[in-house]
């Protein structure tokens, strides 16, 4: 194997709003090398491939620090075709196919061979006509370098979602000069076999001369497929290891690692054989978050942790069990079956949901924190009503003022006034004012999805010391989920682990590091299960 | 997100199931084809007349249908503001009605002239519509609202005040605004009259219409095997990918509006010249909605349209809009009814086709 | 100093400071060339108060996020049936109004429950589609008034023709009914206090739905769909809701209207009249997304000021009749700007 350097980024940093995302990162991909990035969620590996890309998002933000250097000249994309110019491929993790056109089309878009005909001689380029089997010849020749034999010219809409990505690829190495291809979760969905023909076709692009970079949590593939593999942590490389020194454990375990601050010093025990609630079979139909086959019980005044990758389905769970998407299985609440897919019955059996799409869902943005705190109790338990005659109820404006101005004292929600409008207020205090909303719903059971994504780390603390204390003192049973496993491991009694959409088993909170990025990467095998 | 598995669509080779896809395929036009037999059996027209006016139709009217296809298939629904286009045409007119050119000469002039007005104009409508992605059918409508209003308000007040213009036959006696009628004595027919077969009985063939009719078709289907055309079209699929292939989407979009601006100001002076006189404010004001409605009658829809859906629709939608006023009065004794019912049909045909197209997107956007 | 002009900017809002400077310049010129202040106002708050009930009608179908609900034709129709019905049986005063709005009120009732269901189905396309149903829910009446068996003389064509006429006259009826209840004069001022206390009456229910259980599910439906959602509120059946309470509201504002104006308009007449409406409450302040019946009447005010002021002072500079165009231009004008603005809350 060659070792010119083909790729190099040097000292990459980067920070958004004075968050530092990368630090110091440096990454080098040799001619015919396949290079593995593995990392877990948030730990930079998209900015990272944001500033490979170009893509306008860094430029907005201030760019970054450090050099990308290719082929030994220092480049800096500011767009993504212009990292396509200069030989940057990229397989992306959400098709860029246009489902109409036929493979050919697909893989020659934008830069399809034309013939010159009378009026493109007399008004430009843009007027030649579009060479149809020329274009078929050259989609052609680079799904047959993949190996694969489906014909050119399907409208790419009625494929199998497997060959998808195959075509992808193909229209990276029709690209002449394509010199590093990058593979973002490429096997994700493809099936067991397809996957396999995928390595055998990253395998043979390395051996053509290019450099792959290939970004994958399952790292059972990462292990067998890479010549070297780096870890990220938290923004910063934590190491690099050749083919040999790498494996499942060693790598999990990097991925994980780091200092576990318990926010509780809890004596408590739960009531392991008293469940509060009885999940089973619990499938739910979230895009891009599927649940597929999901069984749990939570136990009365536990805070239940809920972690796996993104994708894997572990954000399904609380929106499917409160109705916000299409779910099936059986839920026993406290011995009553509850059907699912009911928001308002979900409700009204006290149960509430903090959304992790604060913006989108958790919160009224143009309303007051007022309206935002009393709207689900409002409507699902009737409470801020008054009849002003028997035909006639409306809301109770002197209730409504002094709840939230309780609300506001007891969480010590920084604003203006309970009319002030909550796209106002901070992060923090906008997540208060979901946990507002779901307290004034007076639930026994409360799911918190993401609690502290995107507010400050000031804020965070504040936000898991307050759901700390409902569960103390108002005995309110959490189930809490978040893609920072530090976290849940700073606040939660048990520790549920999705994999694919399934459970991959319940760790305590101090558990090794390995168990939980074994866990993570669904390599854990039968270790999880005895201790469910 | 991930995309869920797919399953590879069912054998399609079943004859009936074939038949039936043709069948829901061509409903549209099926439909519209049993009404204008029902409607030409009760109206009792002479078969030479109405023979006739269908060829004179087939002739005057397709090119500004054909104006709406780029639109459609850049992925901007029905164009509205082709009024826009029928403006710029109407101005070329104007002109050359002022300057006196006559026959031929005239059209050519008129449409040379009409050019630059419907660049500007469609580049204007291109920008606007940019600006409002997702709801370029409503802005479009709403835009071609505008600019009737401006019209009116320039050629009733600016022209002969602002814009010196002395010509009594044009020019309302005050002095100022132009007259509601514009006679196009000089220019009528003189596209019809170069090559016309009258061999027939009541039967006159403008060849030489016809022939420009099919050249534009075929410019057309040239023009979108090209790469710009390629470009359009991958643009009308998904903008998104379409701009990370580094096409410009924007400028796309605004090149697919002009060229269809300008086509519907051809398509204009192709109508007047035939028709012969310009109803100065009222003319252009339905231009957009017949054509719309004629385009849809053939069976396209507000994201699919072809050349021969083109033909079908202005063949039915004409068909239906001569027969139908006589086979109000022989069915109803009203022939206001049949007037009516055609409007009706213009209106409903396009409502339909809205609520079908946004209801398969809706249904499509929550299978996702 | 530019703070505040930004701030004050980004309160009033582009089209309401257009139109507002519009308003001045015409009131100027109004001063100038000499036109009777007390007869202008007399028919501005006369037009206002006709006006302002279909203005009104668009509140519902915004708060329910099914935006500028431009299908108010169908309520339209169901009120002019009503009329017409009422009229045949020949009866008059306050007892055909009553008539009119009874056999109107359930019609819109039925039809805007279709026509939310409707909706429902094309959820982001609302404009168009409501634009081609109105359309062609008009062009379709056509033909109904042509053929429906009404015998009033008063109604029908006199020689010969057959259907309905193209205006009604309604001084038989329910000729100003509301303007002139309790209608009084100051100075040369008409006040039509009926009209303006029945338009009153309307914004109060109006306001009074919107702090009930209900109509708080409704803004939040239409405001957020996704927060509706994990609130356990029905948000298609808000939806409907709304397009029924728009569409009710339409067809009382048409009775309204034409009670005014003294006349009924059938056939083409009622094609266009949702888009001054829209534009009204745009005027006032409103965006597809969110309105308020604040912005129903200062958009109705300052819109119809507009057209009170602007067409007598255009026609002493130049001659021809111009209030129709000036208003077109206006109306959409202000339509196009709420289409080319990117609203907070995205799409």
């Amino acid at each position: 194997m060659e070792s010119t350097s083909l790729l190099k980024l040097d000292k990459i940093c980067k920070s958004y709003y004075g968050n530092r995302v990368l630090k110091d990162v440096c990454l080098e991909i040799k001619k015919g090398e396949i290079h593995g990035l593995v990392g877990e969620n948030g730990a930079g590996k998209s900015t990272l491939m944001n500033i490979l890309f170009g893509m306008p998002v860094i430029q907005q933000t201030g760019g970054y620090e450090g050099d990308v250097v290719l082929e030994g000249n220092q480049v800096c994309f500011t767009c993504p075709s212009e990292a396509m110019d200069y030989g940057i491929g990229m397989v992306h993790q959400e098709f860029m196919l246009i489902p109409g056109f036929t493979v050919a089309e697909n893989i020659k878009l934008n830069r399809e061979r034309t013939k010159p005909n009378v009026i493109s001689r007399l008004i430009g380029k843009k007027m030649e006509t579009i060479d149809v089997q020329r274009n078929r010849h050259d989609a052609r020749a680079s799904l047959d370098r993949l190996g694969m034999s489906f014909d050119e010219m399907m409208p790419v809409g009625g494929l199998p979602v497997g060959y998808m990505q195959f075509i992808e690829v193909a229209r990276e190495i029709d690209k002449e000069n394509t010199k590093v291809v990058v593979f973002d979760e490429p096997t994700a969905v493809l099936t067991e076999s397809e996957a396999e023909q995928f390595l055998d076709t990253a395998r043979k692009l390395a051996n053509d001369g290019l450099g792959v970079l290939f970004i994958s949590h399952r790292l059972d593939e990462v292990v067998s497929l890479c010549d070297r593999i780096t870890v990220l942590r938290d923004g910063e490389v934590v190491a690099l290891l050749n083919r040999g020194e790498a494996s499942i454990q060693r790598i999990a375990e990097l991925m994980v690692g780091r200092q576990i601050n318990r926010l509780a010093d809890r004596k408590k025990t739960v009531q392991v054989n008293k469940p509060i609630l009885e999940i089973r079979n619990l499938a739910v139909e979230m895009p891009g978050e599927k649940v597929k086959e999901f069984d749990l019980d939570l136990y009365e005044g536990e805070i239940l942790g809920v972690g796996g990758l993104a994708g894997h389905g572990k954000i399904g769970i609380a929106n499917g069990i409160m109705g916000m998407y299409p779910a099936t299985g059986s839920l026993v609440k406290q011995g009553k079956s509850l059907p699912l897919g009911d928001t308002m019955l979900m409700l009204q059996e006290n149960m509430a949901f903090v959304s992790e799409d604060r913006r989108g869902v958790g919160l009224l943005w143009d309303e007051s924190i007022e309206h935002n705190i009393i709207i689900a109790a409002m409507q699902s338990q009737k409470k801020f009503l008054k009849r002003v005659t028997p035909l006639l109820t409306i809301e109770d404006r002197k209730k409504i003022h002094e709840h939230t101005l309780k609300m506001i004292k007891d969480l010590d929600i920084r604003c203006v006034g309970p009319q002030q409008l909550v796209k106002r207020l901070s992060g923090g205090n906008q997540q208060k004012i979901c946990i507002a909303r779901a307290i004034t719903l007076s639930p026994d059971i409360l799911f918190v999805s993401e609690p502290t994504r995107g507010i400050d780390i000031g804020a965070k603390r504040i936000v898991l010391d307050l759901l700390l204390q409902l569960n103390r003192d108002l005995g309110v049973t959490i189930v809490m989920t978040s893609s920072e496993l530090a976290e849940l491991r700073s606040v939660c009694d048990r520790i549920a682990i999705i994999y694919e959409g399934r459970l991959e088993g319940v760790l305590p909170p101090d558990a090794p590091d390995l168990d939980f990025g074994l866990m993570m990467a669904g390599e854990f095998e039968h270790k999880g299960a005895d201790q469910v | 997100m991930i995309p869920e598995q797919k399953e590879l669509k069912p054998n399609t080779n079943s004859p009936l199931i074939k038949i039936k896809r043709k069948l829901i395929e061509f409903a549209v036009p099926l439909l519209f084809l049993v009404l204008c037999i029902i409607g030409a059996y009760y109206a009792r027209l002479q078969p030479s007349f109405l023979i006739n006016e269908i060829i004179m139709r087939m002739a005057r009217n397709p090119v500004l249908v054909l104006a709406l296809i780029i639109p459609v298939l850049a992925g901007m629904g029905m164009n509205f503001a082709i009024v826009l286009g029928a403006m710029a045409g109407q101005i070329g007119l104007i002109i050359i009605t002022h300057y006196e050119v006559t026959g031929i000469t005239g059209v050519t002039v008129a449409a040379l002239i009409a050019v630059p007005f419907a660049i500007v104009f469609g580049y204007l409508t291109g920008k606007l519509l940019n600006r409002a992605k997702g709801k370029e059918m409503i802005t479009s409508m709403i835009f071609g609202f505008f600019a009737v209003y401006v019209w009116q308000l320039f050629f009733l007040v600016f022209v002969g005040s602002i814009i010196p213009m002395r010509n009594e036959k044009m020019i309302l006696s005050t002095g100022v605004g132009v007259r509601n009628t514009v006679d196009l004595v000089g220019i009528r027919y003189a596209l019809d009259d170069i090559i016309k077969i009258r061999d027939l009985p009541g039967i006159t063939i403008p060849i030489s219409t016809l022939i420009v009719v099919a050249l534009f078709c075929i410019l057309i289907t040239f023009f979108m095997k090209t790469k710009l055309g390629q470009d359009i079209r991958a643009v009308g699929q998904n903008m998104e990918i379409a701009a990370i292939s580094g096409i410009n989407v924007d400028k796309i979009r605004i090149t697919a509006i002009i060229i269809s601006t300008v086509l519907a100001a051809w398509g204009q002076i192709i109508w007047l010249q035939n028709i012969g006189t310009l109803n100065t404010y009222g003319s252009h004001v339905q231009v957009g909605l017949f054509a719309v409605a004629a385009l849809l009658i053939g069976g396209a829809s507000v994201a699919k349209a072809n050349i021969w859906q083109v033909l079908l629709g202005t063949f039915l939608f004409h068909t239906l809009f001569i027969i139908s006023p006589t086979a109000g009065r022989n069915l109803l004794g009203d022939a206001q009814i049949g007037e009516f019912f055609r409007v009706f049909v213009a209106y409903g045909v396009i409502a339909v086709a809205l609520v079908l197209h946004a209801w398969q997107k809706h249904s499509a956007a929550k299978n996702k | 100093m530019k703070n505040i002009l930004d701030l004050a900017y980004n309160i009033i809002g582009l089209p309401r400071l257009i139109i507002s400077i519009f308003l001045l310049v015409f009131l100027i010129a109004a001063a100038v060339v000499d036109l009777s202040i007390p007869m202008l106002t007399g028919s501005l708050l006369v037009r206002v108060g006709m006006n302002a009930v279909l203005v009104l009608a668009l509140i519902p179908a915004i708060k329910a996020g099914t935006g500028l609900n431009l299908a108010l034709p169908l309520g339209i129709m169901c009120g002019l049936v009503g009329a017409v019905v009422a009229i045949e049986y020949k009866l008059s005063g306050a007892a055909s109004f009553a008539v009119a709005l009874a056999i109107a009120v359930p019609l819109a009732i039925i039809v805007g429950y279709l026509y939310g269901l409707v909706l429902n189905r094309i959820k982001g396309q609302e404009m168009i589609v409501g634009t081609y149903v109105g359309f062609s829910v008009v062009s379709g009446m056509c033909i109904f008034w042509l053929l429906a068996p009404f015998k009033n003389p008063e109604m029908v064509w006199a020689y010969g023709g057959t259907g309905l006429r193209n205006t009604i006259l309604l001084h038989s009826s329910f000729d100003k009914i509301l303007n002139d209840f309790l209608g009084f004069k100051i100075g040369e001022i008409e006040i039509p206090t009926g009209l303006l206390l029945f338009f009153g009456l309307l914004c109060f229910m109006v306001w009074l739905f919107g702090k009930t259980r209900t109509g708080n599910a409704m803004h939040v439906a239409g405001s957020n769909p996704r927060f509706a959602l994990s609130c356990g509120i029905n948000i298609d059946k808000m939806r409907i809701l709304g397009t029924v309470l728009s569409t009710i509201l339409a067809c009382i504002g048409i009775l309204v209207y034409s009670q005014s104006y003294g006349f009924l308009q059938l056939y083409q007449g009622p094609l266009m009249m949702a888009f001054p409406a829209a534009a009204a409450i745009l005027i006032g302040g409103a965006s597809p997304k969110k309105a308020a019946i604040s912005h129903v009447i200062i958009g109705t005010f300052l819109f119809q000021s507009l057209l009170v002021v602007a067409p007598p002072v255009i026609n002493v500079l130049v001659e021809g009749s111009f209030s129709e165009v000036f208003r077109g231009i206006v109306s959409n004008g202000v339509i196009l700007y709420a289409l080319a603005t990117k609203w907070e809350g995205g799409e």
